[in-house]
């Protein structure tokens, strides 16, 4: 099997307070812990134990500005074997159609059986995976969460609600978004980071992909972010303040007044 | 602007809830215009779910056929392709099912799409505005899109409340236009959840711990806090991930969807997805140490601390009592 996977930079909500710019266009973006896409992670774990259990490769392909090499290498450390950068001016401020659009001739570039997207990124449309099959023509399956390869088919569960699993079969190649908690991703370690720190990694811009640059980048988008802002969500919480024994006072009036205590 | 579709989930016989709110967001973006409510399916629930729905919508659409009886993606998206015009607008909920939908369908259709909309800000000529929330609900944007040849929107449930309009359309068999429904994907079975050993469904109080507790060991002290309580734990997903907890014990929409008087969310962010599994209106008291975690918007109590430091005292405090 041969299995690109589709990855992505972005800042991690789990170490940052995310806070919106002066100009409220963007968030502030100074020192920010940026990683690789949560939802990526299990993709790349998937793809190497698959290769793992029936031959072949994995390549990680990403979208982005020489600072998301780190997130090639950080996925070659992981396992994968090779790694791609997509990249050129003409692809920023590319919607999720456009990013599509160039993974689309990255593909084309290359001979997949399966191709993995997470099931979202940090904009949360959830849509580059969908967007991808319907342009190559190929069959997607989203928020995948079991995958078992056959002969010349898989089968895969996707996660529905309720907990609940819908189990599809599905021809190859096709498109597949992962969701969370598919495995258990492997721990990077620094020598492992190491180890593939000099591995050279191919750079792709529009005419290396045979891509018009007027069909990506912001000029093609047709969905368009205005601002940031943070919405008057009316009262919200109300914050309990003071010494912690003051506040776990307060927590417990309300406790017993609310039922919470037996 | 193209005309408005929203597509209708449903089970043995009975609409989904988003086919009341798709319709107050149809009216928002295309204020005045008729909204047609599609369905595809198969036989006599097919029947008796678009009758229904035809008091509701201006006009409703059937498409009926023996390979739609399960709604695959990859079909559901061939057969609306077919039928509906070019350049119409579709709306669909923003769950499992539209996730799988919306994108692909957008492109076959050659049409924006815009995901997980919850809310909009109005419409100028041809241009839509709309409300989406990045960074785990942590940030809100503006989105722009031009929606003069059509669209395919995904709603996030729960936003659009259900607002009581009727309208008395009639119901139209289209399911000649559905024209080739093969795919290449195909429906297998539906695998139920596990059943655990808690049943946090009945739980009055419920500890719910996310990922602000780091490690499986520190678990020990929810559980203390919980006993002293006399509440359950439950959780968030990304503890089922770590494989920390049991998937029953996970709240939200792809978990348990739990009704308790007192919901204490302990180092949880509050996405969406979570939140989606709380109803009744429970008292909620957050903990987080992110003052700006979502969850702090949906909260009765909030409380800026580290669990891993606030859990125990509070245990220490009720034990007390």
């Amino acid at each position: 099997m041969e299995i690109l996977v589709c990855v992505k930079r972005v800042p991690d909500t789990s170490e940052n307070e995310i806070a919106i710019n002066g100009d409220g266009n963007d968030i502030e973006r100074d020192d920010l812990v940026y990683s690789v896409n949560e939802w990526d992670n299990y993709a790349v774990e998937e793809a190497i134990q698959i290769v793992d259990k029936v031959g072949g490769s994995v390549t990680v392909v990403t979208v982005g500005d020489s600072e998301s090499e780190e997130v090639l290498r950080r996925e070659m450390a992981m396992g994968a074997n090779n790694g791609i950068l997509l990249t050129d001016d003409a692809f920023e401020g590319s919607d999720g159609k456009g990013v599509a659009t160039i993974l689309k001739a990255a593909v084309e570039k290359g001979k997949y059986d399966l191709i993995f997207t997470g099931a979202q990124a940090d904009g949360g449309s959830a849509e580059v995976g969908g967007m991808l099959a319907a342009m190559l023509d190929y069959p997607y399956a989203s928020l995948v969460n079991l995958i078992e390869v056959g002969d010349g088919k898989l089968k895969v569960g996707r996660e529905i609600e309720g907990g609940n699993q819908e189990i599809n079969e599905i021809q190859t190649p096709c498109v597949l978004s992962i969701q969370t908690g598919i495995n258990e991703p492997r721990y990077v370690g620094i020598r492992g980071i190491r180890k593939v720190a000099s591995v050279e990694i191919p750079e792709l811009g529009a005419s290396d992909l045979g891509i018009d640059a007027s069909s990506v980048g912001e000029a093609s988008s047709k969905v368009k972010r205005v601002d940031y802002f943070v919405p008057d969500t009316g009262a919200g919480a109300e914050m309990l303040t003071g010494s912690s024994e003051e506040i776990i006072a307060k927590l417990i009036e309300y406790l017993k007044a609310k039922g919470g205590l037996k | 602007m193209g005309e408005v579709f929203a597509y209708i989930k449903h089970a043995q016989g009975v609409a989904d809830d988003s086919a009341l709110e798709l319709i107050v967001a149809a009216k928002k973006i295309a204020p005045g215009a008729p909204v047609t409510a599609v369905f595809t399916g198969s036989g006599a629930d097919l029947d008796k779910v678009c009758t229904a729905m035809a008091a509701v919508y201006n006009a409703v659409w059937k498409i009926d056929n023996a390979a739609l009886a399960y709604p695959n993606a990859e079909v559901v998206r061939k057969a609306l392709v077919n039928v509906l015009p070019a350049g119409s607008i579709v709306l669909l909920p923003h769950d499992t099912f539209g996730m799988d939908l919306g994108p692909g369908l957008s492109i076959k259709m050659n049409v924006p799409f815009v995901a997980d909309i919850v809310g909009v800000d109005g419409v100028d000529g041809g241009t839509l505005k709309v409300v989406r929330q990045e960074f785990s609900g942590q940030v809100s944007t503006h989105v722009t899109c031009d929606i003069s040849g059509g669209a395919v929107m995904n709603i996030r449930g729960g936003v659009f409340q259900a607002d009581g309009a009727t309208a008395g359309g009639a119901v139209e068999d289209k399911s000649g236009a559905a024209g080739d429904l093969s795919a290449k994907r195909t429906f297998v079975e539906v695998v139920a959840a596990e059943a655990g050993d808690v049943d946090i469904t009945k739980s009055e109080v419920l500890v719910s711990v996310g990922r602000g507790i780091e490690d499986q060991e520190n678990l020990e002290i929810v559980f203390e806090l919980a006993k002293a309580m006399g509440a359950d734990v439950s959780c968030s997903r990304p503890i089922v991930d770590a494989k920390w907890l049991e998937k029953s014990r996970q709240v939200g929409t792809s978990g348990q969807t739990v009704k308790p008087k007192v919901y204490m969310a302990m180092g949880i962010s509050g996405s969406f997805q979570h939140l989606g599994g709380l109803k009744g209106n429970p008292f909620i008291v957050a903990v987080n140490k992110n003052p700006k975690a979502p969850i702090f918007q949906v909260a009765d109590v909030g409380i800026e601390a580290n669990i891993l430091e606030f859990i125990p005292e509070l245990t220490e405090k009720i034990e007390e009592l």
